[in-house]
C-alpha cells in the first residue's frame, strides 16, 4: 500500500496498515487487498458479481469486523455488492466506509450495495465513513446504498460520516423493522465547495413496538448542496423521530423533506427540521470565554458534527 | 476599574429612535459588587451587553483599567479578563460540559477543576460533565452551569444577567456565598434581595436613564418609593 491508500484507510477505518490479526476485508481498486477470517465470522467472495457474503455466526459477541474499501487512483468506477447475515444473539461492531484519492481527470466512483440479514436478539453497531481527497479536476463520487432487516429484538445502530472531499454522493438507506427491533441513525455530512450530498432514508416499522431513532446533523459551506429526505412508514404500534439540523454558509443549500406516513392509530411518528445559519449568539457566547469568530465557527461546527 | 462614561444608545424602531440608554455613567471599582436594578425594560441587559461589547453604544465610552475599550471586540475583551454569563443561556449541540468549562478555563482545565467549578453552583459534577449543553437540560441546570463557566473563566471582572433566574432556592444560598468570597469585581444585574444585601453599590436605572447610583441604604428607599407609585396608579 503507499501512503495516500494508508492515509485513505486511517481515515475510514482507523487502521493504520493492514491489520496482523481480527477479521477484515480491505478493497483496493475493485480487487481484494487482503482478508482474515475467524471461526465466529465468515467471509466469502461471491461468485455472480463483484463483493462478499459476511456470516456473524449464532452467539458472536464482542467482536468487530473492518471491511474498508479504497480507490487510489483516477478513472475507477467500483461497484461492489456486500451481504451480511447476521445471526441470532450477536453483538458485533461493523466498520465500513470508503476513501478516494484521486489527483487525475478521470472520475472515480464507488457504490456499495450493502444488505443486512439480522436475526433475533442481536445488536449490530455499523459505522460508514466517506472520505476524498485529491486536487484532479475530476470527481470523487461515491453512493453508497444500505438495505436492512432487523429481526425481532435486534439493534442497529449506524453512524455515517462524510466529512469532506466527495463531489457527488447519493445515499441510500432502506430499512424494514420487526417487532421490538430498533433501529438507531446518525448521519453527519459536512460538504463544501460546489459538492453535492443526498440522502434517502426510507424506514418501515413492521413490527409490533418497533422504534426508528434518525439525527441527521449537515454542514454546508460555499455553494455546496444537500438534500436530505426521510421516510418514515408505521405499520404497526411503533414510534418514529427524525431530526434534521443543518447549519448554512455562503450560498448553500439544504432541503430537508419530511414524509411520515402513520398506516396505524398507534404508530407515532415524528420529524423535526432547523436549518439555519451558525447563530449569532452561539458565536457571542464562546467569544466571550476569549475565542476570535473563526475559532468560534470551527468550534461550533466540531461539535455539531460530532 | 471599570468605568462607563455617558453611555447612551439609541435605536430605530420604525422611522423613529428609540433611546435606551441615556447618558449613563458608573464606576466599578476593583473587586467591588454593583449590583444594577431597575423595572424591565429599563435598559440593564443592554448596559451590561455594551460593557461585553455584545452591543456597541451609539455613544460613551467603556473604559476598563485606564483603557478605552469602546470599540474592542467581544473577545478581545475576554482576553482583558472580562467574563459574562448571559440571561438567557445558550444551547450548543454536540459540545459537552466538559468542552464549554475547558474553553472558558483558556483550555488548562483539569477533571478536578472542572468538578470544583460545577460544585460550586450546586451541581454534581459526575452527574454533567460529559453532557451536551443542550436542550435536554433544563432552564435551571442551564444556568448553573453558565455560571459555573464563570467560575472556570476566573476573570478579574465579572458580569452577570440575573444570575438568579431558574435557581432554587437551596443552590442561591450556593450562588450568593460564590459572591461573596470573590476576588475579582462583579457588576450583577438583578432584583433579588439576598444579592442586593451584599452589593458594596447599587446602580438603579428608570426608563434608561441613571436614577441613583450608591450605596443600598441610598438607593432602596428609592426604589421602595418607586414601587409604592406603581401601586398607586
Amino acid at each position: 500500500m503507499d501512503n495516500n491508500s494508508k492515509f485513505l484507510l486511517e481515515q475510514v477505518a482507523s487502521l493504520h496498515d493492514i491489520p496482523k490479526a481480527g477479521v477484515f476485508n480491505i478493497r483496493e481498486n475493485g480487487k481484494l487487498l487482503a482478508r482474515n477470517i475467524d471461526s465466529e465470522v465468515i467471509i466469502n467472495s461471491k461468485e455472480d458479481k463483484d463483493g462478499i457474503d459476511i456470516i456473524v455466526k449464532k452467539g458472536t459477541k464482542n467482536k468487530s469486523v473492518h471491511i474498508p474499501v479504497i480507490v487510489s487512483m483516477g478513472g475507477i468506477e467500483d461497484l461492489v455488492y456486500n451481504d451480511f447475515y447476521i445471526e441470532d444473539d450477536c453483538d458485533i461492531l461493523i466498520v465500513a466506509g470508503c476513501g478516494i484519492h484521486n489527483a487525475s481527470d478521470k472520475n472515480s466512483s464507488h457504490n456499495g450495495i450493502h444488505s443486512f440479514h439480522i436475526g433475533k436478539n442481536s445488536k449490530v453497531k455499523y459505522v460508514e465513513k466517506h472520505f476524498a481527497f485529491g486536487n484532479g479536476k475530476a470527481s470523487k463520487i461515491l453512493n453508497p446504498t444500505t438495505k436492512i432487516v432487523i429481526g425481532e429484538n435486534s439493534t442497529f445502530e449506524m453512524e455515517t460520516l462524510q466529512l469532506g472531499g466527495v463531489t457527488y454522493s447519493n445515499r441510500k438507506t432502506d430499512a424494514k423493522l420487526k417487532k421490538d427491533a430498533k433501529l438507531l441513525i446518525r448521519e453527519n455530512i459536512l460538504t463544501e465547495e460546489t459538492q453535492v450530498a443526498k440522502t434517502l432514508f426510507k424506514v418501515e416499522l413492521a413490527g409490533e413496538n418497533s422504534r426508528v431513532e434518525v439525527v441527521s446533523r449537515a454542514v454546508a459551506k460555499d455553494s455546496s448542496m444537500q438534500d436530505f429526505v426521510s421516510k418514515v412508514i408505521g405499520k404497526a404500534k411503533s414510534f418514529g423521530h427524525v431530526e434534521c439540523d443543518g447549519i448554512l454558509s455562503g450560498n448553500a443549500v439544504i432541503s430537508s423533506t419530511p414524509q411520515i406516513y402513520a398506516k396505524n392509530p398507534d404508530a407515532m411518528l415524528v420529524h423535526e427540521a432547523a436549518i439555519g445559519k451558525i447563530s449569532l449568539e452561539q458565536q457571542n457566547k464562546l467569544m466571550t470565554l476569549g475565542l476570535t469568530k473563526e475559532q468560534a465557527e470551527d468550534i461550533i461546527i466540531k461539535g455539531f458534527l460530532g | 476599574m471599570l468605568e462607563l462614561k455617558n453611555i447612551s444608545y439609541v435605536v430605530d424602531d420604525n422611522g423613529t429612535q428609540k433611546v435606551i440608554l441615556d447618558d449613563v455613567s458608573f464606576v466599578a471599582q476593583d473587586n467591588e459588587l454593583v449590583v444594577i436594578t431597575g423595572q424591565n425594560g429599563s435598559g440593564k441587559s443592554t448596559l451590561a451587553k455594551i460593557v461585553m461589547g455584545i452591543i456597541k453604544p451609539t455613544s460613551g465610552k467603556v473604559i476598563y483599567n485606564g483603557k478605552d475599550i469602546t470599540n474592542y471586540s467581544i473577545d478581545k475583551r475576554a482576553k482583558l479578563g472580562i467574563a459574562y454569563a448571559f440571561q438567557s443561556p445558550v444551547i450548543f449541540k454536540g459540545i459537552t460540559v466538559k468542552k464549554m468549562l475547558e474553553i472558558a478555563s483558556g483550555g488548562k482545565l483539569n477533571i478536578n477543576d472542572a468538578c470544583t467549578a460545577l460544585s460550586q453552583v450546586g451541581l454534581c459534577a459526575r452527574d454533567y460533565i460529559d453532557r451536551e449543553l443542550n436542550s435536554k437540560l433544563s432552564g435551571g441546570e442551564l444556568k448553573r452551569i453558565e455560571l459555573a463557566m464563570i467560575v472556570a473563566r476566573n476573570a478579574k471582572l465579572n458580569i452577570c444577567d440575573e444570575p438568579e433566574a431558574g435557581i432554587d432556592l437551596w443552590s442561591f444560598d450556593a450562588l450568593v456565598n460564590l459572591f461573596k468570597a470573590r476576588k475579582s469585581s462583579y457588576v450583577i444585574i438583578s432584583h433579588q434581595s439576598k444579592i442586593i444585601e451584599i452589593a458594596d453599590k447599587m446602580v438603579l436605572l428608570k426608563a434608561g436613564k441613571l436614577e441613583k447610583v450608591g450605596t443600598k441604604e441610598e438607593v432602596m428607599p428609592l426604589i421602595a418609593e418607586e414601587k409604592c407609585a406603581r401601586l398607586k396608579v
